[in-house]
């Protein structure tokens, strides 16, 4: 059903013409002198408010330790599947030994993924996390791909407030709690 | 089932019910579809009773002492004298008018009791844990489990990653002393090497000095470990199980054919699982089987038709082959390998070329007299069933042989043997036009001149015939290589366009036909059998000296055994 909007009539003042125009430019020139509300994008950049959502990344502990454990908990909770992972087993040689298990591979679809934050959320070992990082772009589909390397790269180091790998190592050396 | 009057009445919960006597309560609570959580009861093996999860609240009637009067309520009912304690369910059995609470407040809170105590060592795991998404801890953990610890003490490490075999790795502190591998080891397998050593919070599962789980089917204890200690090197880290969708199989190693369960994910078959039958092999199978679906991606896999070793499309190839097929003095090798609907298409193909003769190729082995038979066909009683051959196969076809000589054969048609393993010789193999439909590379698919890629069996669904003459179906778990063609359909067409009418190419229409009333197989249809299989008449080749000896589940029969 169409909405008649009826119009108001002028009243005398718009009726006289001039001063509106006059009204009208005083509002223009008050706000030419105030600070803008827009940014100039992409040279500035908005503030990243706490909790924001952005590219999924992977992180490594303050001793460089990849915190990911492949036990692809994202993969499975992803919504629109864009995480794929190939697990891997860590090298008995390795110094990280004792916690088996790391990816080998780790793929983010960044033109699959909604930003639901649903991998960060399950993930057992705190390892994804949705950090700042809000615009990705590149030319072709494979560009769009977030590697391994490319997720730590963007992830970086996050404290770690646990170690519960190390306590197990620990453990372990102390002749483990008999 | 047994008979009706030695039927034992138990309540359970309230509820009356009849099993039959020797029926422990974890199988009787089973039957009303109330689970007892358990670790260490297996069906399959000795009751253990050491885990005491399925502990339960009992009773029995009361008899007055001084009267041996039944002890009544007010009511008229028997009174049931309650235990001060809760007994384990799996080494309870059935007794008359035995009353049993499954979930009495007492029962639960012995049951938390016993998750809190498996928890206290148990390493928070579950993140690298093979086990996880199909791990009863786990079950029970969220059943029985309090959420959170009150143990503020150091937890326990033991050895991880230990190697107990070739093919399992243990993680002692994951295992629950169970004791499920160990009887495993000694009551089905008949290789004991698995005990603990240690008492109390040492307690650990190890192989007794100097030897190694390394049986044939030492994988078995990493299907019936409750928790992740006992895990599959070969599945190690592959894939979470819960992206695993499950179709079931049958293990096409032997005559046997154990039911398996194949777990595959987005086309690619990670591991193959015992399926339970009590009828052929219990829940177990071997690990030689296990390692089948390795052919699937083997390097030598054919991927694609060829006419004269050029690249075809199937239908160029299948037109290619029955012309070959057309020249006359043709000679059919089948297989043991081949579906009862291949072999039926096979002898629908020698009967429309005339063929002079038709083969199959014999394949035998040691027999371990549980579940690997002599026979390492798995069909050769489905070719018997379906006509294809009347006597049992030799391991060398050289009665073809001969036949190629004399210039009778000129033209062979193998499903899935390989000519040159079977006895034949290159030079025997230059005199004939070889049309050759199987899976993988070989001599004769390389002197072929039309090959027709197939497809394995996790690729197709079809049914076989063990050596109890037992008709069981297998389901396609993955779909094949792109330039492959179902067995089935090449045959079907390749016959199609000898015989000029048209023949059924899917498994599901041929049974129409297999099927047919007054044909050995009559009745049977691929979508109506039972998964556990359908046992057929086999008096009718009773005459055949079958060379399977006495294994699980199977006994040769003695006629049979006479004539030998």
């Amino acid at each position: 059903m169409p909405f008649v909007i009826k119009r108001k009539p002028l009243n005398l003042m718009e009726k006289l013409y001039l001063p509106e125009i006059a009204r009208g430019l005083s509002t223009t020139f008050k706000k030419i002198w105030e600070k803008p509300v827009t940014l100039e994008y992409p040279e500035q950049r908005p503030t990243i408010p706490e909790g924001y959502r952005g590219v999924p990344t992977l992180v490594r502990d303050p001793e460089g330790r990849e915190k990911c454990v492949s036990c692809q908990l994202c993969e499975f909770v992803c919504p629109p599947k864009a995480i794929r992972i190939v697990p891997g087993e860590i090298p008995e040689d390795s110094e990280y030994a004792h916690v088996e298990k790391g990816p080998k591979e780790f793929d983010i679809d960044m033109l699959r993924c909604i930003y639901c934050g649903m991998c960060e959320e399950v993930c057992p070992e705190e390892a994804i996390w949705l950090q700042n990082q809000f615009s990705m772009s590149g030319y072709s589909r494979e560009e769009m791909v977030n590697n391994k390397d490319k997720l730590y790269e963007l992830g970086g180091t996050l404290p770690d407030e646990h170690f519960k790998w190390n306590k197990k190592k620990d453990a372990a050396a102390k002749g483990g709690g008999h | 089932m047994e008979e009706k009057d030695n039927l034992i009445t138990v309540n359970i919960d309230g509820q009356d019910l009849q099993v039959p006597p020797g029926t422990n309560m974890v199988e009787a609570a089973a039957m009303l579809g109330k689970e007892i959580p358990h670790y260490c009861y297996h069906p399959k093996l000795t009751i253990a009773g050491n885990c005491r999860m399925c502990l339960v609240e009992m009773g029995m009637p009361g008899k007055d002492r001084a009267t041996g009067e039944p002890m009544l309520n007010e009511d008229g009912t028997p009174k049931v004298m309650w235990m001060p304690g809760p007994a384990i369910g799996c080494g309870t059995k059935a007794a008359p008018g035995m009353h049993i609470k499954t979930d009495s407040p007492k029962a639960i809170e012995s049951r938390e009791a016993v998750t809190e105590f498996l928890l206290l060592n148990h390493p928070l795991d579950c993140p690298i844990c093979d086990q996880a998404g199909e791990c009863t801890l786990q079950e029970f953990s969220s059943s029985h489990g309090r959420g959170y610890s009150r143990f503020i003490e150091e937890k326990n490490v033991k050895p991880k990653r230990t190697r107990l075999g070739p093919r399992v790795t243990l993680d002692d502190e994951r295992c629950v002393l169970c004791s499920r591998c160990i009887r495993f080891c000694d009551e089905v397998a008949g290789d004991s090497v698995l005990g603990f050593t240690d008492r109390g919070s040492y307690s650990t599962l190890t192989c007794f000095p100097g030897k190694e789980l390394a049986n044939n089917y030492s994988l078995n204890t990493v299907d019936i470990c409750p928790v992740g200690a006992l895990t599959s090197t070969d599945f190690r880290f592959k894939m979470r199980v819960w992206f695993l969708k499950e179709t079931n199989s049958i293990d096409l190693e032997t005559s046997v054919g154990a039911n398996t369960v194949v777990s595959a994910r987005e086309g690619k078959v990670y591991r193959v699982k015992p399926r339970r039958n009590d009828e052929v092999n219990d829940t177990w199978m071997t690990d030689s089987g296990r390692e089948l679906y390795k052919t699937i991606e083997s390097e030598d896999r054919l991927l694609e038709c060829s006419i004269g070793g050029v690249p075809a499309s199937a239908q160029d190839a299948i037109a290619e082959a029955s012309s070959v097929l057309q020249g006359g003095g043709v000679a059919i090798v089948g297989s043991g390998r081949n579906s009862v609907e291949e072999q039926y298409a096979l002898k629908a193909i020698a009967k429309s070329t005339n063929a002079s003769a038709v083969y199959l190729v014999a394949r035998y082995g040691e027999d371990d007299g549980i579940l690997m038979s002599v026979d390492r066909n798995p069909n050769v009683r489905g070719a018997l069933m379906t006509g294809l051959i009347d006597a049992l196969p030799e391991e060398q076809l050289s009665g073809l042989g001969a036949k190629i000589d004399s210039g009778e054969v000129t033209t062979v048609l193998s499903s899935q043997e390989d000519l040159l393993a079977a006895g034949l010789s290159e030079e025997q193999l230059g005199k004939v036009s070889i049309v050759y439909l199987g899976t993988h590379r070989n001599g004769t698919s390389e002197r072929a001149k039309v090959v027709l890629a197939g497809l394995t069996s996790f690729e197709k669904s079809g049914t076989v015939i063990n050596q109890q003459f037992r008709i069981q179906k297998y389901s396609r778990v993955v779909p094949g290589p792109g330039g492959a063609i179902e067995d089935l359909y090449a045959l079907a067409m390749i016959q199609a366009n000898l015989s000029g009418e048209s023949f059924a190419s899917t498994v599901g229409s041929i049974w129409k036909e297999i099927g047919a009333e007054g044909t050995p197989l009559a009745g049977i249809a691929f979508q109506s059998l039972s998964d556990q299989g359908q046992l057929l008449d086999s008096s009718a080749f009773d005459h055949i000296p079958f060379k399977e000896g006495k294994s699980l589940h199977f006994e040769p029969k003695q006629e049979a055994v006479a004539a030998e």
